[in-house]
């Protein structure tokens, strides 16, 4: 019996490589170094990212497999690394100040986030369903490690439990559709080669569509769409902010980028059975979480009910299934990323030393006390309600033009009634920061560099990619194109 | 070359807001003079539209095209004609009366006063300008924040966030069921055409179903009727209105309430007129209400400011009555009724601001025989009263007669109805005139008020001027308007006698 190696080319990993060897210097520079001298690790990280980045940029425009077929190598897993690159490298920056205060700025952080970054690309990127899930669990073994970061405080140790519990339970749903589609495929987990093979046995369809159900369940999890979401409101509360941010980001952007991936490729031939179930997990995503955000007084967990409501949006993308749709889907996360993690980075100024303000009365008054802070927060806030002209509006316009354009006019009208839902609680945070007076004198707020530089890129960011949308919209454009059905 | 002017009236305030930002804010003084400068400029900018403007043509003048979005059909496009002509004039004419006024009101967070002032004027100018529906939708939204923030910063404390809110949600409300619509028009032009774009005036000649028009009238007609407002979408008004400081109620009542007018003009007829002609039923009888209801409920109201909101109420449903007539009076009445509406309701909140600016009340109860104090303040607030109520000479009575005159060529019921709001208008107008003017001074605190200020007075002879020239010589205006309310009537003719089919409901063009 011989084994031959298939013949591959590192390069198409360059970014897993890269991030994978800066994650593991940290750790072992950790473990060299004596204690107290840990202030490079986030530079380290994110040169890793850089480096990343520019490898990912290089790479722009290759198509094909590595890897005997399990690594794709095309421009929709490309721009989602940029996307996780972008959100791992924020979220670095947000962290280092806000980690200190908590005396946790420690090299494992650092390197967790680089291992979840990869497992984010092991599943953008993977062509088969196993490497999916591998990257899945990659992320999340990770993330429940930096959910619980703050060992000796309840509450993140609360969220750690309930995410690894919750989120085991999904795996498994995930594993066991994965079974159901390797039985009803005759054997095989190739993307590529599922569509035609699924086909190939009517008397294998109830066990395609349960796979598929099954399938649903678990990404659902992961991108937190109800009925599947209990866990995400605790979990954000009780993580680390920077953790929270990371999460509502980055993973979520990793799991639609998974799950679009594939459903487009894998089930067009029962397109209608989930595109229905999407449907209506689509609308009741939306539905719950933007109403249930109205009475939270927490601001991580509003912001959580409102990344769930994000999420539904997203699905409203999938629902449409068309090229717009897909490239909605790209550009909609990429204006989330840097929305959301503007606004977190504004609450971890905001909540200053261990997070002693996260109510959103804490922002009584902000408007008057620290006028750019506020106002970057307003922008925030204005964005996530999709209002123009920030990246919000025009992501969401994307997304009710792909509904309309698939013909979901209803789920459009359900889907722009819900954003008029959010601008309610959204605009409480505005009217607070400018309508109320301070409760309390908020004192100084110390504007560390690095912080004040993600709130001010994101800023920046939010505006220039909504007023002039072109560039992106091409690229992700150019991303979808390899979705043949669409 | 041409200069682009409307490009210049669109971005020059958001230079104007990067100056201030520099500017130091403890100088509210210059902060103001900086503003009012600005919005002066603003004005200068705009004067050649209004000379250079060729009322011959109902073609847009002053055309500026750039690609925005190519590949999804979004241009900046815009231009203008003879009914937006007369709304620019009014936005950039009022905005340094506007920052005028705001001398002694605003006294807290100048800065940032003057900044959403000068961006609300973007987006004012914006709305009226744009040609791509995307790009009026995204002016149309974008002047929501700073109209929000200005209620709700600088309002009445007790009741302001509660009316910022209102306003807020009311007109998202509308303008995200416009959005949808919007973008079904978008996929149903490409779908019949083969091309994908956002140009409005492309969507004029397009041909769509009837069923199909009907929800889109609809949908465009919400957001518009909430903006106007028309009964029953008003609620959100008399609270906005009252609780708004004074510039604030101004520029509502004058310039974005003329938004959901001009919006019907220039979106929901042309684009389905059709379903336009079906509704004309609906929207007259809704006018009509408005007319009543509006002049019955300001008859009982105590405070001032509620009393012009709901005045407003009224006069704006004479506006949509003489739009919807279709007849040459009518539709120029609508036109001209804007400007009024604008002229002296703006006018009415600004003379409301300057004894609310002394004495701090609105209640009609606190005032009494002011005319013997402030001698001026009541010739200029009897010249205002008289011209809302559309005193012959005045510009309120052009308007009126001309929407009476088209009404009731097509219909003489709603004339009849129509033509008791001017007889209600008189009622609450004199008699709010009368409660707070005349007699004796019957509450000590009034007995002193100083009458006006040279500043005052050099806020209030512009909108004088004007009322007095429009009432006299209204052919300067109308003759802007005719060309294109000419072009307008023809569109609306010709579509009666086009036959459209009455099926196929939007599905979608994928599958």
């Amino acid at each position: 019996m011989t084994f031959t190696i298939p013949s591959f080319q590192l390069s198409s990993i360059g970014p897993w490589l890269t991030l994978t060897v800066t994650a593991i210097l940290i750790l072992v520079l950790d473990a060299l170094s004596p204690k107290g001298r840990k202030v490079c690790f986030s530079w380290l990280a994110l040169t890793g990212l850089a480096v990343a980045a520019f490898q990912t940029i290089g790479l722009w425009g290759a198509t094909g497999a590595d890897f005997a077929r399990m690594v794709y190598l095309d421009n929709f897993a490309f721009f989602f690394y940029l996307i996780f690159i972008l959100g791992a490298a924020l979220t670095v920056l947000i962290s280092r100040q806000y980690l200190e205060d908590y005396g946790k700025n420690m090299g494992e952080y650092y390197a967790l986030i680089l291992f979840a970054t990869v497992g984010m690309m092991l599943m953008a990127a993977g062509a088969h369903l196993i490497m999916i899930f591998l990257g899945l669990e990659i992320m999340s073994i990770a993330v429940y490690v930096l959910a619980g970061l703050f060992r000796e405080d309840l509450r993140s140790n609360e969220a750690a439990l309930k995410y690894l519990i919750l989120g085991s339970f999904s795996s498994a749903f995930l594993l066991f559709g994965m079974a159901m589609l390797y039985g009803a495929s005759g054997g095989t987990l190739f993307l590529d080669d599922l569509p035609l093979r699924l086909g190939a046995d009517p008397a294998m369809a109830p066990l395609v569509l349960l796979g598929m159900g099954l399938l649903i369940v678990g990404f659902g999890f992961k991108v937190a769409a109800a009925p599947f979401h209990m866990w995400t409101p605790d979990v954000y509360e009780g993580a680390p902010t920077s953790i929270t941010a990371f999460m509502s980001v980055a993973v979520k952007a990793a799991a639609f980028a998974a799950f679009a991936r594939v459903f487009f490729l894998a089930f067009p031939a029962i397109k209608v059975d989930w595109n229905m179930l999407i449907w209506v997990l689509a609308v009741a995503t939306m539905t719950i979480g933007n109403v249930v955000a109205i009475s939270q007084t927490n601001i991580k967990r509003m912001l959580a009910y409102s990344s769930i409501a994000h999420a539904g949006y997203l699905l409203v993308a999938l629902v449409a299934a068309n090229q717009l749709g897909a490239m909605s889907l790209l550009y909609y996360l990429l204006a989330y990323t840097l929305m959301n993690l503007g606004a977190f980075g504004v609450v971890i100024l905001v909540g200053r030393k261990k997070d002693s303000y996260l109510n959103i009365y804490d922002y009584s008054g902000l408007g008057a006390q620290h006028p750019v802070l506020a106002a970057s927060m307003a922008l925030f806030m204005f964005a996530l309600a999709g209002i123009p002209p920030t990246a919000g509006f025009v992501g969401k316009f994307y997304i009710f033009s792909a509904a309309v354009q698939a013909g979901y006019i209803w789920l459009a009208i359900i889907g722009v009634m819900n954003s008029l839902v959010s601008v309610f609680y959204y605009l409480r945070i505005t009217v607070l920061m400018y309508m109320k007076p301070a409760e309390a004198d908020l004192g100084p707020v110390d504007f560390s560099p690095a912080q004040t530089a993600v709130v001010a890129l994101t800023a920046a960011g939010v505006l220039a990619i909504g007023i002039f949308p072109g560039f992106l919209y091409n690229l992700a454009l150019n991303a979808v194109k390899i979705f043949p059905g669409l | 070359m041409q200069l682009p002017i409307l490009s210049i009236l669109i971005f020059l305030p958001i230079v104007g807001i990067g100056i201030l930002l520099i500017l130091n804010r403890k100088h509210h003084q210059g902060l103001k003079v900086a503003t009012l400068a600005i919005s002066l400029v603003e004005f200068v900018v705009s004067l050649p539209l209004w000379f250079n403007f060729n009322s011959q043509t109902a073609a847009m003048q002053f055309v500026e095209r750039r690609e925005w979005l190519p590949t999804y059909g979004i241009s900046y496009y815009v231009g203008i004609d003879g009914f937006s002509l007369l709304l620019i004039m009014l936005t950039t004419f009022l905005t340094p009366i506007c920052v005028l006024a705001t001398w002694d009101d605003i006294q807290h967070r100048v800065k940032e006063f003057m900044v959403c002032l000068l961006f609300l004027l973007t987006g004012m100018i914006g709305v009226f300008v744009s040609l791509d529906l995307f790009l009026f939708y995204v002016f149309w939204e974008v002047m929501l924040i700073p109209m929000y923030l200005l209620i709700g910063v600088w309002g009445n404390p007790a009741r302001r966030v509660y009316a910022a809110i209102k306003f807020f949600l009311f007109t998202m409300f509308g303008s995200l069921l416009m959005l949808v619509a919007i973008l079904v028009l978008y996929f149903h032009y490409g779908k019949t055409t083969g091309t994908y774009t956002f140009d409005l005036l492309k969507m004029y000649g397009m041909s769509i179903p009837f069923n199909l028009q009907f929800w889109m009238f609809l949908a465009f007609g919400l957001a518009f009727a909430i903006k106007v407002p028309m009964f029953p979408f008003h609620t959100w008004l008399p609270d906005a209105h009252t609780e708004a400081p004074t510039v604030g109620s101004v520029i509502l009542a004058a310039v974005l309430l003329k938004m959901g007018t001009y919006g019907f003009l220039r979106f929901n007829m042309p684009m389905f007129p059709q379903a336009a002609h079906y509704f004309v039923p609906l929207f007259s009888i809704l006018a009509l209400i408005g007319i009543v209801y509006g002049a019955l409920v300001s008859m009982m109201q105590k405070d001032l400011k509620r009393l012009i909101a709901f005045s407003s109420v009224s006069h704006l449903g004479f506006v949509m009555l003489g739009l919807f007539t279709f007849t040459m009076p009518g539709v120029q009445g609508g036109i001209i009724q804007m400007i009024n509406h604008g002229l002296s309701t703006g006018a009415l909140f600004l003379i409301v601001g300057i004894i609310y600016e002394r004495r701090h009340t609105r209640m009609i109860s606190e005032f009494g025989g002011l005319s013997t104090p402030m001698p001026i303040y009541a010739i200029i607030f009897m010249i205002v009263t008289l011209s809302s109520i559309g005193l012959p000479g005045l510009n309120g009575f052009v308007g009126e007669f001309l929407i009476l005159l088209g009404t009731f060529q097509v219909n003489k019921v709603y004339a009849t109805i129509a033509a008791t709001g001017v007889i209600f208008a008189a009622c609450y107008m004199l008699w709010m005139f009368q409660r707070v003017m005349f007699g004796k001074v019957t509450n000590d605190k009034n007995q002193d008020l100083k009458d006006l200020s040279w500043r005052e007075i050099a806020i209030f002879a512009p909108l004088i001027l004007f009322i007095v020239w429009i009432g006299v010589y209204p052919s300067t205006f109308l003759d802007k308007t005719k060309a294109s309310t000419e072009n307008f009537l023809a569109m609306m003719e010709k579509a009666k006698s086009t036959q459209v089919s009455q099926s196929h409901v939007f599905k979608g063009e994928a599958q």
